[in-house]
């Protein structure tokens, strides 16, 4: 294999089986430092596989995984790898400054970088109290400063937004343009296409064990061409008319549907002004990201 | 590696603190260490040996079975608990070692087991030297006692992390080392016993028995211990086996059985994928 130093992560054609279920079938990937790409699928797609094929954690049936130029699970390849998990769980009876504290020892940072990273995630104050007292979303935070542990090359982000407030939210986006800037490749994996996913650099959607799509979203978009959504209302007692005219189908007693392309959307909208005052209102929906994440996980792609 | 091994083994010390584990098992040496004294004060006299070395053997006979149960309870949650609970998948994503992982977590482990056993059996020990006297024999037997009782907690505690490594959970962990404290203190005697009564005075009394008497940890600490004091093999009635044996036998059994029962643990714990 290549070692291309310009590559964070290069995944080549990982499968992982249990049994005759291939969990992970036939993977490939690759992340540049500083680049951030979204992991997206179903419960059960394959994302937390995937991860812990590339945390080392477990074993790949066949392929090969690269961190940093590095096999995965080895010295080298943990030191540059942040990981935060989906359920993250610490010792209840550390404090939260104990438990940062042990993992600035055990990857060799120093203990004091521990209390900057508590203030940097806002847990200056409870940083003395017992992790058994944290709420979900103080966790989650405690897992976020042990992910900024160090200068690592990569960070694999298992559902980084479950249990956080819109605040913390944020905060987070801030943290992970902060990673990204710093040239951290970063993977975030996610069971929906949502404005934190949109916010990254690709989308790569897992179906089945396989990769299914691996671009920008711009991209992504364009490929699906999914169909905009024209909603009209129609006068009271017109929506029968309009729907002769104009096609579509109706959704209640006076609106109607149109489904179209991007190239016919203009059409449309001139036939709509046509029709004059028998359409009180029209609104105009293009595909949603929810939209786009149904497509590719929906589409039957052989 | 030092510095991880620490960083685990200082941590681990501090969860058993505040897990009260460290103040329960030395109260439950203590109170059992100190209630065997006064009952087997009675016998000095009768066998004209000092109070300290009648303890000293009761004391034996208590620590081959609270030793080990102190050991495994502490250890069985080790590994599985871990796993169960979801803090070792990100613990091992650091560059930590399993290996380092497990020993920083067996030091801290026996260094519970060493403040029971040294203020458990010690605290009785000096309570019956000042009540009923001591020989200097009696007191080195004492410490060989605290000593020992601490190499056979090592032994089991590295037995209940293979215990925690192969269930696959805390449950199963738990039921894996009551059956490993059942065979290996309680059971294995009894069969042993049994073969020697049908036996009847046979080859397998005189040559057999005895190593395979050595080769239990719990059978060889109280065959060091009673080796190492004629008196304490008076009152344990207890020396005509281990005369037969050479004097290193069930030394080396003691000292052997923590080192490869670690081997077997690492081995065990190797093959768990958090």
């Amino acid at each position: 294999m290549v070692d291309r130093t310009d590559t964070a992560l290069d995944v080549a054609n990982l499968s992982k089986r249990y049994g005759k279920a291939e969990v992970v079938a036939g993977v490939n990937l690759r992340i540049s430092p500083g680049e951030r790409v979204a992991l997206l699928g179903h419960n059960g797609a394959g994302k937390s596989t995937l991860i812990k094929l590339i945390l080392g954690l477990i074993r790949p049936s066949d392929g090969n995984v690269a961190v940093a130029g590095h096999a995965p699970g080895s010295a080298q390849a943990r030191a540059a790898t942040a990981y935060l998990p989906e359920q993250v769980a610490f010792h209840k009876s550390l404090t939260g400054r104990e438990q940062l504290a042990l993992f600035a020892r055990l990857a060799g940072e120093k203990v004091k970088s521990a209390d900057d990273l508590l203030a940097r995630v806002g847990l200056s104050d409870a940083a003395d109290r017992r992790i058994g007292a944290y709420s979900k979303g103080m966790r989650q935070r405690l897992g976020l400063a042990q992910a900024l542990l160090g200068r690592r090359r990569i960070a694999l982000l298992d559902e980084p937004t479950s249990g956080l407030d819109p605040i913390s939210r944020h905060d987070l986006y801030a943290v992970i343009d902060e990673m990204a800037a710093n040239g951290t490749a970063l993977l975030i994996a996610s069971h929906a296409l949502t404005e934190l996913e949109a916010r990254t650099d690709r989308i790569a959607i897992m179906r089945g064990g396989k990769l299914v799509a691996d671009d920008t979203l711009a991209q992504l978009t364009r490929k699906a061409s999914l169909p905009i959504r024209i909603s009209l209302t129609a006068e009271d007692g017109a929506a029968d008319h309009v729907q002769a005219e104009l096609g579509g189908h109706r959704v209640n007693g006076c609106s109607v549907e149109i489904f179209c392309t991007a190239e016919d959307k203009m059409d449309h909208l001139a036939r709509i002004t046509g029709l004059g005052s028998a359409v009180r209102n029209v609104e105009i929906a293009p595909p949603s990201l929810e939209d786009l994440y149904l497509h590719y996980c929906r589409e039957d792609m052989q | 590696m030092i510095a991880r091994i620490l960083a685990i083994a200082s941590a681990e010390f501090r969860i058993q603190r505040r897990n009260h584990w460290v103040f329960t098992a030395t109260l439950i040496m203590l109170l059992f260490a100190l209630a065997l004294t006064f009952a087997g004060s009675a016998p000095t006299g009768a066998l004209g040996v000092d109070l300290l070395t009648v303890s000293v053997a009761s004391m034996t006979t208590l620590a081959v079975y609270l030793a080990p149960f102190l050991a495994l309870m502490i250890a069985f949650d080790a590994v599985a608990g871990e796993a169960e609970r979801g803090t070792l998948g990100l613990v091992l994503t650091y560059p930590l070692s399993r290996g380092e992982m497990l020993v920083g977590k067996f030091l801290a482990h026996l260094g519970v087991l060493a403040i029971a056993m040294t203020l458990g059996l010690g605290a009785a020990g000096l309570v019956a030297s000042f009540t009923g006297g001591m020989a200097i024999e009696s007191l080195w037997a004492l410490l060989r006692l605290i000593a020992t009782a601490i190499l056979l907690g090592a032994c089991f505690l590295a037995l209940g992390y293979a215990a925690s490594a192969l269930s696959g959970s805390v449950a199963g962990a738990a039921g894996l080392t009551v059956g490993i404290w059942l065979v290996l203190v309680v059971l294995y005697d009894l069969g042993l016993l049994g073969a020697v009564v049908f036996d009847g005075g046979g080859t397998f009394t005189t040559d057999i028995f005895p190593w395979m008497l050595a080769a239990n940890p719990a059978d060889a600490f109280r065959l060091w211990n009673i080796a190492g004091s004629e008196q304490i093999a008076l009152v344990t009635g207890m020396s005509g086996a281990g005369d037969a044996l050479p004097a290193w036998a069930a030394p080396l059994s003691l000292i052997l059985w923590p080192i490869l029962a670690l081997l077997l643990a690492l081995g065990a714990f190797r093959r768990v994928e958090p």
